[in-house]
């Protein structure tokens, strides 16, 4: 989609004036069953996932196969030497798997060391970061969304975008500052 | 569209609803203060040109820091002789040191990673701060080791790599389980920061007013635009690292007493020590917390922030942590005379009698035990300058601690003939002070540079985030499977 002065559409956004008003907005786009489409805040709103029809991150899972994986690295970089590579005997204590409770503690690091890196690198990657540049950044009120600003963009990428339906819709939930947001 | 309410509504309503509500909670940030307020303030810290008071403390403190830096290099190109260890005191002033900063900076790890979990929003004011401390705290922990191995370029014998001879580190020790705990700790604690900081960084690159600030601040952000989608994942990923982070503070010190517990030097091998070290760590990382929290919030007039309920509660935490050490240091005096072993009671008798005698009274039994007890007095947590009294108290007694702990377990062995006495060089004292001008410097460095105040997550402590209680449509449950975010 294009605009009249030859710009490609990315979206149509609205400002709203507080946190409620966009959680109340955010559950009418949601039952107009839009399905591009996202809420900016300049914190997490409580509920909003609900609200926006999302349901529980699966980074979970990333995280506890980061975790698995540390405590596996752990025990192979333990006993692999202990057991195969070279024997050593200390303190007349045991090389084999019942020295295990001498490795728990670096056991116990790895695993999460593992972890951290697996929910660290997940979340930037499962958000699509590092991206220097969006389109949502053409649009100058935006700036204030890490300051104290509220916005809901409905992508024109979504199947069931039309700009009269999206703005009206923007309209009747309170959006103000409804604007087209141009993808160059 | 009129029925929305604004955010001036809202505080409206809150003055109006409060007002009747006795026993309601006292607000987190005071005086009404909006979101922008918030973002004005703390960025303002940062954006305004470094004031003069920076200069000075900042020339100060990095004068002193290069003393360190000098002494180090020293210490390295002459032998490990120039510190005052020798037999019987193999380990002095170093490792007490390393000891001393590593525990403070388990206050950091407390705020950000086990209040989180249990919901105290108070953390939010405090925890970017505690967060920077801790890691430049072990960053001067670090140091120690370090060159205590003596020729420094070895150091990579603490990896797990095998030897020229392909003999592999003795997984086994204690020595190794703190390598793996400390670097995993410090790993943890940078991750766990810079997450935080993210939406922050986004917040300064929004407001960035020179090219190569906004590049900086851009490359950092990665490019965060506070979408909901974002914060979901971002929710999860910070609750989880929150969740790793609280056993691993828990561990790190107990790894660090188990370098004594597993010995079999009397006063070291008790089972005590684990929960007794991370104990007083907390109780000497908040102490720590407070002494560059309470000059900062003058200096930034954050007062609105960092509120006396603030302070009255981390006094609170100094007050049941110094508790437990208390209990701990009375449970190794009951247990040496309970156990009957000979050497036990002697090592327990010459910590209060013995040649570091006033350490024990002055830095044991009146900085630790004594001095916190002030704090069960509403109006001693209320004085500011009464709690910048315990807390130096606090920062001196818990580096007493362990230097009781260290050196009064090795300079009396079994034998008196193996007798001595530890005697620090002036490279042992400008090494140690050395280290305090490092972290300040780099404390000092921080406030400059980065919000040294989370302000996305003080937003959310503010009656106007809540988007349920003020809707047109009433009060809505909390929705299962939706976090609250503290």
């Amino acid at each position: 989609m294009r605009t009249p002065a030859g710009h490609e559409v990315y979206a149509m956004g609205a400002e709203y004036p507080s946190a409620a008003a966009l959680y109340e907005a955010a559950k009418m786009v949601r039952d107009a069953g839009f399905k591009r489409w996202d809420v900016y805040s300049p914190f997490p709103i409580h509920g909003m996932d609900e609200a926006m029809g999302l349901g529980k991150s699966w980074l979970s899972s990333v995280v506890l196969a980061g975790g698995i994986s540390g405590l596996l690295t752990a025990a192979l970089v333990e006993f692999g030497p202990s057991w195969g590579l070279y024997r050593l005997v200390v303190h007349g204590k045991p090389y084999d798997w019942r020295t295990v409770p001498a490795f728990f503690p670096i056991m116990f690091e790895m695993t999460v060391l593992f972890a951290a890196f697996a929910a660290f690198f997940a979340v930037l990657i499962m958000n699509g970061l590092p991206r220097p540049h969006h389109p949502i950044f053409n649009w100058e009120r935006f700036k204030r969304v890490t300051n104290d600003g509220f916005f809901l963009v409905i992508e024109a990428r979504d199947p069931r975008f039309t700009e009269l339906e999206a703005r009206e819709l923007l309209e009747r939930s309170g959006g103000q500052h409804i604007t087209i947001v141009h993808e160059d | 569209m009129n029925d929305w309410p604004t955010a001036q509504d809202v505080v409206q309503e809150e003055a109006e609803t409060t007002a009747d509500r006795p026993l309601a909670r006292p607000p987190l940030v005071l005086n009404r203060r909006n979101f922008s307020w918030i973002t004005e303030r703390i960025s303002g810290v940062i954006e305004q040109p470094a004031p003069r008071w920076w200069w000075v403390c900042f020339t100060i403190t990095g004068t002193i820091a290069m003393f360190g830096l000098f002494c180090l290099g020293y210490q390295i190109s002459t032998g490990i002789g120039t510190w005052g260890l020798n037999h019987p005191v193999g380990w002095g002033w170093d490792i007490t040191n390393f000891v001393f900063w590593i525990g403070i900076g388990h206050a950091g790890t407390l705020i950000s990673a086990i209040l989180f979990l249990l919901r105290q929003k108070w953390r939010t004011s405090i925890n970017r701060s505690a967060e920077a401390m801790t890691l430049f705290a072990v960053m001067c922990a670090a140091i120690f080791p370090g060159v205590h191995v003596g020729r420094v370029w070895m150091a990579w014998y603490l990896a797990p790599l095998p030897n020229n001879y392909g003999i592999w580190p003795n997984f086994r020790s204690p020595l190794m389980w703190d390598v793996f705990a400390v670097s995993t700790y410090f790993t943890v604690s940078v991750l766990f920061w810079y997450t935080g900081l993210i939406p922050d960084l986004a917040t300064l690159r929004d407001r960035a007013t020179t090219k190569i600030k906004k590049f900086l601040f851009g490359v950092f952000a990665c490019g965060w635009r506070g979408s909901n989608r974002n914060w979901r994942h971002y929710e999860m990923a910070y609750l989880l690292l929150a969740g790793l982070s609280t056993p691993l503070v828990l561990s790190v010190h107990s790894v660090v007493s188990f370098d004594f517990a597993t010995s079999i030097l009397p006063t070291w091998h008790t089972t005590i020590f684990p929960p007794y070290f991370v104990a007083g760590a907390i109780f000497g990382g908040f102490a720590m917390v407070l002494t560059l929290l309470i000059p900062a919030r003058a200096i930034f007039k954050l007062h609105d922030i960092i509120t006396p309920q603030h302070i009255d509660k981390m006094a609170k935490i100094i007050l049941l942590t110094g508790s437990f050490v208390s209990y701990a240091y009375t449970m190794e005096f009951f247990v040496a005379w309970y156990s009957g072993n000979a050497y036990e009671r002697f090592a327990f008798w010459n910590r209060v009698l013995g040649p570091y005698w006033w350490y024990w009274w002055v830095g044991m039994l009146f900085c630790n035990v004594l001095s916190p007890q002030l704090f069960w007095f509403r109006w001693c947590r209320r004085n500011i300058l009464v709690v910048y009294f315990v807390c130096m108290c606090v920062n001196a007694g818990m580096w007493f601690e362990r230097f009781i702990i260290i050196v009064g377990g090795l300079h009396r062995d079994f034998i008196p003939s193996s007798w001595g006495i530890f005697i620090p060089t002036w490279v042992d004292i400008w090494t140690f002070i050395g280290t305090l001008g490092i972290f300040t410097s780099l404390f000092l460095l921080f406030i400059r540079f980065l919000p040294m105040i989370a302000m996305s997550e003080v937003k959310i402590v503010l009656p106007e985030a809540d988007a349920h209680a003020h809707s047109p449509n009433g009060h809505h449950p909390v929705a299962a499977g939706g976090m609250e975010r503290t």
